[in-house]
């Protein structure tokens, strides 16, 4: 294997990118609006798209807020439509993400004269090509993404506790005063900004990835807030370096010379996951295995004889 | 003229190219309308979207396989097969983590969504080596301008096996649909009901994603179907509405794509259903100018009862027997948490409706004969709900004023007979079980 300078700024970008979707994607898992990254990192399309156009460059700053209120609009149409037309939120989400991304994709090709967005780079990211080339020159997917990193730490540091509460028991936050429709907005501005940031290195469907996977490792690992954060940037930062490595170390066991990163980074969370899945010391698959035949004396919350509902559906009440 | 020939051309489907185009388009809509609107009323919409996604790895696979065993990579059975594998692997995986961890159903479409698509990206990166693999591409954009015959083929047999599904199994997957607990405790098999419908969204998913690609499927599996519940609450009708809705934004996208061939098409026709979703939205008998209408109609109603009430409290006040006469404004306004704005608004639609005579003097109001009589009908209605909440639900009488002024406003004539019948059939007006 030839380390080299590329593959550590790889290896950091890749981190990076992992503590900055770790975060908000907690909160996101804990609000059970998972596939809201999946509608967003889809619908920040013709917010990017429009940016490009005024700008006519790929400048970080219009990108960001173009993205961020596409994002907004995402969330704020979702929930309009949930709302006052009484549609499913899934439903209302597909629509609304569906029609974005068309519009996005309508807009980027109406632009293709002056504007440079391979459609393809937006789906799987390029996260090889935001690494330097020279060494001591420090590359700008790392900066923008340890910016954002920086900026939802900050974020969820100060509104901690409205966040918590309104991610927990939203009825007692709103009687409160915590306003949990606000931190909702705001959750989904932080969501669309870490995609946008993401965009770039690691592309739109991997983003989900990383705010989904790395969160949802941590949900079965602890049940408090704040070693599930902590958790989770460590799963997502560990997943970006397994990533790295697989897709230098696999490829060649087939006899292809390389493959996609960011691909890899998606495959290793998954590896990740399946590993605590099994083996998590209280929610892992032997551990209920064994707490099942010793009389369900393994698990706290499911006493002896009560199991769940084969035939549920899990449909998270809303 | 030339652009009105072209246009007319088009959406008659006069070249032979187009019609294939727009005819395949708008069966997959119909199809995917009618297996959308089962995933809807199971509140699983993005399964699509997940199912799409899932189906990559299993679609490289299949043609890393193939091309490594020296056969025509490009054979399309073998790719749809793997599509369908790990289509079915993914639904899998997410029933298994539903059902052994505490996770949501939520975590566990994204999980699935987004490490099978990384997965994928992954061997489509190692295969671009191979040659051959040009068109793996296509599966994730679509190539809907270059539909052949046997696409609409594929896509038509597709959509007849899940209409003869849905037609065999109807009953049985709207049961799974509206109440998945009955259906298991009437004994169905839930779980495999559930695999069925996502096998079928799966087979949906397949046939339309190399020709349309990914992100059209996924549109058209949500979009119609959504669409469609503004139109009606019939599950039968919904179907063949949502189908109605997704052939026609099919066909009109597909048109309008081909008169301007430089837009992405799968792109135009998601805007057309999305059309169609925005008119239903607002225009459908269910739909958001219903909605509001009834509820404005609503709150308008229950605003003049509580002034009509209010007032005649107020005249109650002095003598038990009250005569209608002017009550000044300032009485009203202690009555109830109005403010001034409020209640001049109020006033102003009870003088509208004929409740309320004018009095000349600005700072009283008088009740018309209509009105007065209507005013002790609703406050009878309003002591009678009362004395029933205090002898059957063991509410005390301090607190039940509230929930009396809740449902005062949709008690039908035959339930003030039941309550009359129950409670005091000689008192007229029966006085206020919490006077002051």
């Amino acid at each position: 294997m030839n380390w080299t300078f590329t593959d550590t700024w790889i290896v950091i970008t890749g981190m990076l990118c992992a503590l900055a979707c770790a975060l908000p994607g907690c909160f996101l898992v804990l609000r059970r609006m998972s596939m809201m990254g999946d509608a967003i990192s889809h619908a920040v399309l013709p917010g990017l798209a429009i940016a490009f156009m005024v700008t006519g460059a790929r400048e970080s700053l219009p990108m960001f807020i173009g993205a961020a209120l596409t994002g907004l609009c995402t969330a704020l149409f979702t929930q309009w439509i949930h709302r006052f037309a009484n549609v499913d939120q899934g439903a209302a989400m597909g629509v609304v993400f569906t029609t974005l991304f068309a519009i996005g994709l309508m807009l980027i090709v109406a632009a293709a004269d002056h504007v440079d967005l391979d459609p393809g780079c937006v789906l799987y990211g390029a996260i090889e090509s935001s690494a330097p080339v020279v060494p001591g020159e420090f590359p700008r997917a790392a900066a923008v993404l340890g910016g954002v990193f920086l900026l939802n730490l900050l974020v969820i540091a100060i509104f901690f506790k409205e966040f918590r509460l309104s991610a927990f028991d939203p009825g007692l936050a709103e009687t409160l005063g915590f306003r949990p429709g606000l931190m909702h907005y705001l959750l989904m501005t932080l969501v669309a900004v870490t995609t946008v940031a993401a965009f770039e290195s690691v592309g739109s469907i991997i983003v989900i990835a990383m705010l989904i996977v790395p969160a949802a490792t941590a949900q079965l690992l602890t049940r408090r807030l704040v070693p599930m954060l902590f958790t989770a940037c460590l799963a997502g930062a560990l997943a970006a370096l397994l990533g790295h490595l697989g897709a230098i170390m696999i490829p060649p066991w087939f006899g292809f010379r390389g493959t996609s990163t960011s691909g890899m980074m998606a495959a290793a969370a998954g590896w990740i996951f399946l590993l605590t899945w099994i083996f998590a010391p209280h929610e892992g698959l032997l551990s209920r295995f064994r707490g099942r035949r010793a009389g369900g004396r393994g698990r706290a919350d499911a006493p002896a004889g009560i199991k769940r509902d084969p035939g549920s559906p899990g449909v998270s009440p809303h | 003229m030339s652009t009105f020939q072209s246009w007319w051309e088009i959406l008659t489907l006069h070249a032979h190219n187009t019609r294939v185009v727009v005819l395949t388009t708008a069966l997959l809509g119909a199809g995917s309308g009618v297996i959308g609107s089962l995933l809807l009323l199971r509140k699983r919409s993005l399964m699509g979207d997940v199912l799409s996604h899932a189906t990559l790895p299993g679609i490289v696979l299949a043609f890393a396989l193939l091309s490594s065993a020296g056969l025509a990579a490009k054979n399309l059975l073998p790719l749809l097969a793997g599509a369908m594998l790990s289509g079915l692997a993914g639904v899998g995986v997410m029933v298994a983590i539903r059902r052994t961890t505490k996770l949501r159903d939520d975590v566990a479409m994204g999980i699935v969504l987004s490490v099978f698509f990384g997965i994928g990206v992954v061997i489509l990166q190692m295969v671009r080596e191979l040659p051959d693999s040009a068109g793996l591409g296509s599966f994730i954009y679509g190539k809907t301008a270059s539909i052949i015959t046997a696409d609409f083929i594929g896509i038509g047999i597709v959509s007849l096996i899940v209409l003869g599904v849905v037609l065999l199994l109807g009953k049985e997957l709207v049961l799974l649909c509206f109440d998945d607990g009955f259906a298991a405790a009437q004994g169905w098999p839930v779980a495999w009901l559930d695999v069925l419908l996502l096998a079928l969204v799966t087979l949906m998913t397949v046939a339309g994603l190399q020709s349309v690609g990914l992100v059209l499927v996924i549109a058209f599996l949500i979009i119609p179907a959504a669409a469609a519940r503004f139109w009606t609450s019939r599950v039968g009708r919904m179907m063949a509405i949502a189908a109605g809705i997704g052939a026609l934004s099919g066909w009109a996208g597909a048109s309008a794509s081909a008169a301007m061939p430089d837009a992405p098409a799968g792109a135009v026709i998601v805007l057309a259903s999305a059309a169609a979703f925005g008119i239903s939205l607002i225009a459908g008998p269910r739909g958001v100018w219903r909605r509001q209408m009834e509820l404005a109609r609503l709150r308008d109603r229950v605003g003049r009862q509580h002034l009509l009430r209010s007032i005649f409290e107020i005249l109650e006040q002095p003598a038990s027997t009250p005569v209608n006469r002017p009550v000044a404004l300032d009485d009203l306004l202690e009555k109830r948490s109005w403010t001034p704005r409020e209640l001049r608004r109020l006033l102003k639609k009870a003088r509208r409706h004929g409740s309320t005579e004018p009095t000349g003097n600005g700072g009283f109001v008088l009740l018309s004969e209509a009105g007065f009589g209507e005013a002790a009908r609703i406050t009878r209605n309003h002591r009678l709900w009362e004395i029933y909440l205090i002898r059957h639900a063991d509410i005390a009488p301090s607190h039940v004023d509230r929930d009396a002024d809740m449902v005062e406003h949709i008690l039908g004539p035959e339930m003030v007979r039941q309550l009359e019948r129950e409670l005091e059939p000689s008192a007229l007006l029966p006085p206020s079980p919490h006077a002051r």
